[in-house]
């Protein structure tokens, strides 16, 4: 039994990583912007679509997951300079109807490029179980990638110019343009490192639940409970959040509610957080003004 | 006197609301001019508009060049650095990121001996290198956002109200820093304040606003005598 | 209500749309506008919560498949007529939304959109639920009989369908219709465009906002009942997430806060895929996004409002003219400069 718990419990850091991941991207622009990328799914999937298309070209894995990386952080930039601009003070409503109207556009449009039917994804990593059976090769690699990933992220924000100029826009852009940081920018960049991050979650997550233009909608609904549960304002809190709901899906599925309700336990998580701690085990208190 | 900084015709508005009707000032090259008014005057409309970040009609020039219709980030890299309204300190950052972010347009390898340069003036900051900024007290934020204005080796520096808030010794030691500074780097400033003494006391010429509109211009020693101002700004 | 001769031109135009298509339409197309009466129903309860309360709801699925599984539950396990569960369904999901209103009071707007789109997510996976299987019928669903006309009338069971789900829109209409131009209407406006000034008029936010909620929910199930009959059949893949964002869709394509909108944002939804389809799967999703984002740039207040507007401008030349609006003083009377167009 105890070996079990261990095994959901290594489980659940695997997939963690992957909620942890795309709640970064989530926490990265609600950070920046306020808004709450509803799409943040979609784009991933698209990106793990474009990935496969390249690989079935005969790029070699790496390869083509890089190259990936890299669009959907051009495509990342583009959504934000084109749609996001006139956004920036609008009501709630028109920002939420943009978001869903986005999520409908790309998920049409991974359905359209790549058709509807369930596709094979292939996983760099070995097939075989490792770390005396607890995980499995692909899991295992995954949780490195996703970790290097949000080191690399870490660091990129801790100790270069830009990742300061970055975090400069999104908690103050008005002294941020006083000492020339160019905001509107700053914001983009944040899009297209939250669109590079999702590849990276989709390309991890896309050959355990195999890929369909629908494949991340469950895994945003972690992410949300993940991103909240850290704190919706603190890139830190929302990895720590990621993992913890990673966990905690896996171990509540095994022994709690059974697998059939994972997607329950995401929801209840949220609904109890809102009503209990709304800014999360990490965040700030923040008072609106009246 | 040379001026750096030219004003003419200056209206700016915020929406639809008009705040500053047409004035026309100058900053004295390599010397301090205060702008005076009372509360709701336009002061710091003022600076907002040599800064772009509010929407303006009329020339405004900088040592020749026209700024008026360009970004606030473009207008900074011209030599152009606010202390603004309020300190506008990244609070959740360290006191050395703030550092940093004012040095953001400076090379990187200028940034030490600028920091140490900048320590010089304050060395409260070297103290407080890795603190949170948030948690300064009220004299130390205004000391750092002077620094940060200052690590953008500004041609032209703006100050908006640097005595608001702070008990009289704080405003005292930071002024007398700025006479310093004033001094060593050569650069022009444009002092906002409703503290009309101290303003007039450190500039070399004064500009008075009410309303929207200039009333009152000169060198300072002579609107220090002047009857409207003593009775509406000095109190006697 | 001094509008006489509007209500009769109403009530004749109303007649009508009842009347000709159940008469000449063919089966299939009866069928289709059964549906969009069902989707205006549903929608309409979207319409009462997020456009006249400001709560947004992404998942308002949830109400349309418990009213839609209520019913079938109801006429499969204990045999009750169809027109019998109506009233447990609404029941029901007026309870479900209230306690749903509950803790929504907490969440602000985008908060409370993220709550829904997950409830919206998770929808599927909650009907598949393996212990009420028995009920429910699992994956596989419950098949529901058609209904056929009562009393021998000499019609279809399509065209007694289309006339009963017409008669029970037309009766949702002139209640939502009433709400919404009486005090409790204005106190849900009032809420909507400044929460904090209504609490302090003495509104009592709490009561009004989940009130609200249960009603949406109830309009919403109740369309997810008949929604059910009209189809013969509910299965919990019916009931994805996206049947919430197509609500969604076409309560913000018909405008968001105009009753008459939700009828044409109805249409929407119904004749869209089937126009969309014929060129591709993906279309449907496509048109809808685009024309969701277009929507908000350009006309947020929706086809609704821009009608509204029309309207307004036709009839403040006659100041005779049988409209409401007039009479009451102007559009500028009804509040803040915000998407205002409750035709």
């Amino acid at each position: 039994m105890f070996a079990g718990v261990i095994h959901q419990v290594m489980s659940g850091i695997a997939t963690g990583g992957i909620y942890a991941s795309v709640a970064l991207a989530l926490v990265m622009i609600y950070q920046a912007t306020h808004h709450v990328n509803f799409a943040q799914g979609e784009m991933a999937t698209f990106s793990t679509y474009i990935t496969l298309m390249m690989i079935n070209a005969g790029l070699p894995y790496w390869v083509a997951f890089f190259l990936a990386i890299i669009v959907s952080f051009v495509i990342g930039v583009a959504i934000e300079r084109i749609l996001m601009r006139p956004l920036a003070n609008a009501p709630v409503l028109s920002s939420v109807g943009v978001f869903v109207g986005l999520l409908l556009v790309i998920n049409s449009l991974s359905g359209w490029l790549f058709d509807y039917t369930i596709k094979q994804f292939p996983t760099p990593f070995p097939d075989r179980p490792m770390l005396g059976g607890y995980l499995s090769g692909h899991e295992l690699g995954s949780t490195a990638v996703t970790l290097i990933v949000l080191a690399c992220v870490y660091a990129f924000f801790r100790h270069t110019r830009l990742g300061l100029a970055m975090r400069a826009a999104a908690y103050n852009p008005a002294s941020s343009r006083l000492v020339g940081v160019r905001v509107g920018w700053m914001l983009a960049l944040g899009w297209g490192l939250a669109a590079a991050i999702g590849a990276v979650a989709g390309c991890m997550v896309a050959p355990i639940v195999f890929l369909d233009p629908n494949m991340m909608s469950g895994i945003l609904l972690y992410a949300f409970a993940g991103a909240l549960l850290g704190g919706i304002d603190n890139p830190l809190g929302a990895v720590l959040g990621g993992f913890m709901v990673g966990i905690i899906e896996n171990l509540g599925g095994a022994y709690l509610v059974g697998t059939e309700l994972k997607l329950t336990l995401a929801l209840v998580i949220i609904v109890a957080v809102l009503t209990v701690k709304p800014t999360g085990l990490m965040g700030r208190r923040v008072f609106s003004r009246v | 006197m040379t001026a750096l900084l030219e004003a003419k015709g200056l209206h700016a508005a915020y929406g639809e609301t008009r705040v500053l009707h047409g004035i026309g000032f100058s900053v004295r090259e390599g010397g301090v001019t205060a702008l005076l008014g009372a509360n709701g005057a336009g002061k710091t409309t003022t600076l907002r508009a040599i800064c772009g970040t509010v929407r303006t009609q009329g020339e405004i020039a900088l040592g020749g060049r026209r700024i008026d219709g360009l970004q606030t980030e473009d207008i900074v890299r011209l030599g152009v650095a606010q202390v603004p309204e309020g300190r506008g300190t990244f609070m959740e950052l360290t006191v050395e990121e703030n550092m940093k972010l004012g040095a953001y347009t400076r090379p990187a390898r200028r940034v030490t001996e600028d920091f140490e340069h900048m320590f010089d003036y304050f060395p409260r900051l070297k103290e407080r290198f890795r603190q949170q900024a948030g948690t300064l007290s009220g004299g130390e934020q205004q000391m750092l956002a002077i620094a940060r204005a200052l690590l953008l080796r500004p041609k032209l520096l703006l100050l908006d109200e640097p005595s608001f808030g702070l008990a009289p010794l704080i405003v005292q030691e930071i002024f007398r820093i700025l006479r310093r500074i004033r001094e060593d780097a050569g650069v022009s400033i444009l002092l906002v304040e409703q503290n009309a003494t101290l303003a007039l006391d450190f500039a070399d010429d004064a500009f008075v606003l009410e309303t929207g509109r200039i009333v009152l211009s000169g060198p300072s020693g002579d609107i220090i005598k002047d009857e409207g101002v003593r009775r509406s700004y000095l109190g006697y | 209500m001094s509008m006489k001769r509007g209500t009769w031109l109403i009530a004749v135009v109303v007649l009508v749309a009842a009347i000709w298509p159940a008469a000449t339409f063919s089966s299939y197309h009866l069928f289709q506008l059964t549906m969009v009466a069902v989707y205006a129903i549903a929608i309409l309860g979207l319409s009462l919560l997020t456009g006249f309360n400001g709560q947004i709801s992404l998942g308002h699925g949830a109400f349309y498949a418990i009213g839609a599984y209520t019913t079938a539950i109801l006429m499969t396990t204990w045999d009750v007529p169809y027109w019998a569960t109506l009233p447990a369904s609404a029941a029901v999901c007026g309870v479900v939304g209230f306690l749903v209103g509950l803790p929504a009071l907490r969440l602000g707007g985008l908060y409370l959109a993220l709550t829904t789109f997950a409830l919206a997510v998770a929808i599927p996976q909650l009907l598949k639920y393996k212990a009420v299987d028995a009920w429910t019928g699992g994956v596989q669903g419950l098949v529901i009989d058609k209904p056929d006309a009562p009393f021998g009338l000499p019609l279809s069971s399509d065209q007694y369908l289309y006339l009963f789900t017409f008669a029970v829109m037309a009766v949702m209409y002139v209640i939502a219709w009433n709400l919404v131009r009486g005090r409790i209407g204005r106190a849900m406006k009032a809420i909507r465009d400044h929460a904090l000034a209504a609490e302090a008029m003495g509104i009592n936010t709490a009561l009004i906002k989940t009130g609200t909620f249960a009603v949406s929910a109830l309009f919403t199930g109740l369309a997810g009942s008949l929604g059910a009959i009209a189809v013969q059949f509910v299965a919990p893949d019916s009931f994805s997430v996206f049947v919430s964002i197509f609500f969604f869709v076409g309560l913000v394509v018909g405008g968001v806060s105009s009753i008459g909108g939700t009828l044409i944002g109805a249409a929407f939804i119904e004749f869209v895929p089937n126009l969309a389809d014929a060129v591709s799967k993906a279309a449907p999703g496509a048109v809808y996004g685009v024309i969701l984002i277009a929507t908000m740039f350009l006309m947020p207040a929706g086809a609704g409002g821009l009608l509204a507007s029309l309207w307004r401008r036709l009839t403040a030349r006659h100041p005779a003219a049988p409209d409401g609006t007039a009479a009451q003083g102007g559009p500028a009377a009804e509040g803040t400069a915000t998407i205002e167009a409750d035709a």
